[in-house]
Parts: structure tokens; C-alpha cells; sequence
């Protein structure tokens, strides 16, 4: 009986010593008569592309940077502006920005004349817009400082979509402007940047467009 | 601002402007990625760019140093010390010191169709109103994955902010041009015109469903267009339809 159980067992041990014996012979014979193909050269030359990944190469795509001056909010003056921006370059011609800017708005002349009125409260006159904008590179080249610097700069045109917050509301808002850009080295950026921020407004009791232009001045680091 | 701020900052900007110029100097060339030329010669451009002018060539079997990538753009040194914009182009008329040729790794069309990560931004009309839509998705496999949607309505008499989360099928995901469904969930916080009423704003539920496309462009880039139907279940009112519709691009990786 016992003997009988262990055949039992024994059988699978078997066939696989026999699978793995069939296997090994199968190997060794695939070594021992090695196919040649009547192309292919008997020693393979050992060259392999080498893709260089982005580990190798510092690639800087990315700008970062802030910039100030002054803002024209329509019916409520010219005020001091500042924000910080995110640029992506795609490709040399063509980039992205993230801009996000805070201004405060000033009195109406209606303000000022009557004394007392206020039409917003103080909270109220808070200004923070932000936008996403394509830009491009129209006119790309040089800046000559003196006889021996040259410096990289380019006029770019950007246009965008974004929200200002104004006077507790949202305002959808179309941004439209042209900047220059001076490369103070491979690194720095100076930017000097003009735009249009424009929005429907019924602020002032009747439903209008607004033109907020902003003149501002920025520093960015590519990285 | 009083004359001598405006001089502390001309003071400010000529020192940035000297100290730039002097740190290129100070980093050591040997820390950088070196290749050699093969090609009959390399051009060195000023800048990055197809315009700027080729101002120095580097012989071929000279080496140089790779010091950085801007967009399809390589700044280069060579031994003499010169530097300048080399294109991907002629980057890849070059080899390593061990002799193995340069070739870069980009994104292409097989990337687009296994992509894990996407994120993006979109414009367009909800119901009349304009609406700014951000996104991010993850792929949990090519037919299936989920997205987060945060959107800002500007409507005339009210505007609002949303949340959504979505679960979108491609059943194409091979195609350049490809098609998807979604289904979702979310919040959406209505806030009334404050020139108009003085209501408080309203949190509701919104249910999601969509279709659109994906268009594959270049690199990492994508645009993408769709409709979606939601509703609106209001707590103080009927259930409201609103149709949305919207296009964008976004990038994946």
C-alpha cells in the first residue's frame, strides 16, 4: 500500500525531472548549433543609441518672475499694480503664461468732486485679476550696449483669458497686449510688458466694456 | 518715487546686469554633458533661435560642453571658450566621447496613446455665460481614466465656481483624433451679481454627462473640445439643465 503512495508521488517528481531533462537537452542543443543568417556579420558590432535623457541636459523651459507699475482701472484712476507670472516656452516662437496681479482702485472723479460719496467700501476696491495667456515671439534678436555687449531680447505679443475680481464680482476677462523681453544673460530675463485687461462692467448702473490698461515692469529666471 | 530711489534702483539694476555677466565665468565646464563633432563643422548661433546669426564654428573632432536645453535650442562651450545656440539638428551631427551617437528622447504619437498624466485648461459658453474651465486627469488604463474639473462661471446676473470629478471612456485610444465619453459628479457654488441682488450664494449638486474629442498636436500637446450636459439639483427649486460647451488644450506626460 505504501509503496503504492509513494509511485504516487513519485510520478509527477518524475515527469518533471523528464520535462526539465527534455528542456535542458532542447537548450543545450540550441547552444551547441548556433543559426546564422547568410546577412547578418558573424561579430555584431556592440554600438547602441544612446538617447540622452533629460538628467544629462539642464533644460530650461520654465520662467519665473514679478513685475510692478501702474494699472488705469477704468472710471477709478491709475494705481499701482504687481504680480507674479509663469512662463512656459513650447517652442521658440510660441509660450504660455499664468499671471496673477493685485491693484486697488482709486476714486471716481464723481468721488472726489461730491466730498463725501463713496461708491465702493474699502474691501470693495480690491483688484486681483489672473490670466492664462499664449504669447508670441514676433520679433526675436539682439540689443547693442556699447561697442563690445550684445544681449538676446524679443517683442512678443500675448493674448489670454482669465477672471477679475473687482468690487466683490467676477468679471470674465479678455487680456491683449506686447511685451519685450531683454535676456541679461542666458538666465535673467528684464521684461517690459503693456496689456488690456477687458471686461463688462454695469458697475456704474449701465452695462459697459471696460479697458484697464496696465504698464508694468518684471524681472524672471529661466530655470 | 524720489530721485535718489531711482538712482538706488539704476544702482540695483547695473549691479544684476555685471554680476549676470560675471557668473557664467565662475561655473567650471566640467561638470557638463560632452560630445564631440562629427559632422564637417557645428554652428554656433547668438541666440536660440532660426534668426540669429551663426557667429562661430567648432571643427569636427573638437568636443564641447552641453550646458543647457532651451526648447529645440543647445548652449554649447568649446575648449576655446566660445559659446553659443546649437540646433537639435546639427546636436545630433555629434557623438559621446565613446564614440556612441547623440539622439534625444521626445515625446511622439506612441507616448500620446499611453499616457498616464494630463492636464489642461479650457474656454467657452455654460448656458449663455462664459466659463474658464482647469483640469487634471489620470489614466487608470488606456480606456478608462478619471479627471478633476474646476471651473469658474461668469454669468450676467450671477456667477459661480465648480468642482467635478469625472470618469471618461475612450474607446479609441490608438486614434490621433479620438473620441470620449464622460459621466460625474460634483458642487457648484452660485454667487449672485452684487449690483443686482443681494441673495447669499448657493452651494448644489451637479450631475455630469459629456462627450468630446482629443486631438493629438505635437511634443506634449493636445486639444481637446466637448459638450457636456449637466444638471443642476436645486434645493429650493427645480432641477435646472444646463448645456456647456468648451475646447482647451493640455499636455500629458
Amino acid at each position: 500500500m505504501e509503496s503504492r503512495f509513494c509511485l504516487f508521488l513519485l510520478k509527477p517528481v518524475a515527469l518533471l525531472a523528464l520535462a526539465g531533462m527534455l528542456g535542458g537537452c532542447a537548450w543545450l542543443h540550441h547552444r551547441d548549433e548556433p543559426v546564422y543568417s547568410e546577412n547578418e556579420p558573424v561579430i555584431a558590432p556592440q554600438i547602441e543609441r544612446r538617447t540622452i535623457t533629460e538628467a544629462d541636459i539642464d533644460s530650461e523651459d520654465f520662467e519665473i518672475g514679478a513685475y510692478a507699475g501702474v494699472m488705469s482701472i477704468e472710471d477709478f484712476g491709475s494705481n499701482a499694480v504687481g504680480g507674479i507670472r509663469a512662463d512656459y516656452h513650447i517652442t521658440e516662437d510660441f509660450f504660455t503664461e499664468l499671471a496673477v496681479g493685485a491693484s486697488r482702485a482709486g476714486k471716481t472723479s464723481y468721488e472726489t468732486l461730491s466730498g463725501g460719496a463713496q461708491l465702493l467700501t474699502g474691501s470693495q476696491r480690491n483688484l486681483v485679476y489672473y490670466n492664462l495667456s499664449a504669447g508670441y515671439n514676433l520679433l526675436p534678436g539682439e540689443s547693442f550696449f556699447g561697442k563690445s555687449h550684445a544681449f538676446n531680447s524679443a517683442l512678443y505679443l500675448l493674448a489670454g483669458v482669465g477672471d477679475t475680481e473687482f468690487a466683490n464680482d467676477s468679471h470674465f476677462t479678455v487680456n491683449v497686449g506686447a511685451g519685450y523681453r531683454f535676456l541679461v544673460n542666458d538666465w535673467i530675463a528684464l521684461h517690459l510688458d503693456f496689456q488690456d485687461h477687458i471686461f463688462n462692467s454695469d458697475l456704474l448702473g449701465t452695462d459697459k466694456t471696460t479697458h484697464n490698461l496696465e504698464a508694468t515692469a518684471g524681472v524672471s529666471v529661466f530655470f | 518715487m524720489t530721485p535718489q530711489g531711482y538712482r538706488g534702483w539704476l544702482l540695483w539694476l547695473a549691479g544684476l546686469l555685471l554680476l549676470s555677466r560675471c557668473l557664467p565665468l565662475q561655473a567650471a565646464a566640467s561638470g557638463y554633458y560632452q560630445v564631440r563633432v562629427t559632422g564637417p563643422y557645428l554652428e554656433l548661433h547668438t541666440g536660440p533661435g532660426r534668426g540669429y546669426p551663426v557667429f562661430y564654428v567648432v571643427d569636427r573632432g573638437e568636443q564641447v560642453a552641453v550646458i543647457k536645453r532651451r526648447t529645440d535650442w543647445f548652449l554649447v562651450r568649446d575648449a576655446h571658450g566660445k559659446q553659443g545656440w546649437v540646433t537639435r539638428a546639427d546636436m545630433e551631427q555629434t557623438v559621446s566621447p565613446q564614440g556612441e551617437p547623440t539622439h534625444f528622447a521626445e515625446a511622439s504619437f506612441g507616448d500620446f496613446s499611453r499616457r498616464k498624466w494630463e492636464a489642461g485648461v479650457m474656454a467657452g459658453y455654460f448656458e449663455g455665460a462664459d466659463v474658464l474651465t482647469a483640469y487634471t486627469g489620470y489614466y487608470l488604463n488606456s480606456l478608462l481614466a478619471t479627471e478633476i474639473q474646476l471651473s469658474q462661471v461668469f454669468g450676467n446676473y450671477s456667477g459661480g465656481v465648480s468642482a467635478s470629478i469625472n470618469l471618461l471612456s475612450q474607446p479609441f485610444p490608438e486614434w490621433r483624433l479620438s473620441p470620449y465619453f464622460l459621466v460625474g459628479t460634483g458642487v457648484i457654488r452660485v454667487s449672485p451679481k452684487v449690483t443686482l441682488t443681494n441673495g447669499p450664494d448657493r452651494n448644489e449638486q451637479i450631475a455630469n454627462v459629456g462627450l468630446g474629442v482629443r486631438w493629438y498636436l505635437t511634443r506634449r500637446f493636445l486639444v481637446r473640445a466637448e459638450y457636456e450636459n449637466h444638471v443642476i439639483f436645486q434645493k429650493a427649486d427645480d432641477n435646472q439643465e444646463i448645456n456647456e460647451w468648451k475646447a482647451g488644450f493640455a499636455f500629458f506626460f
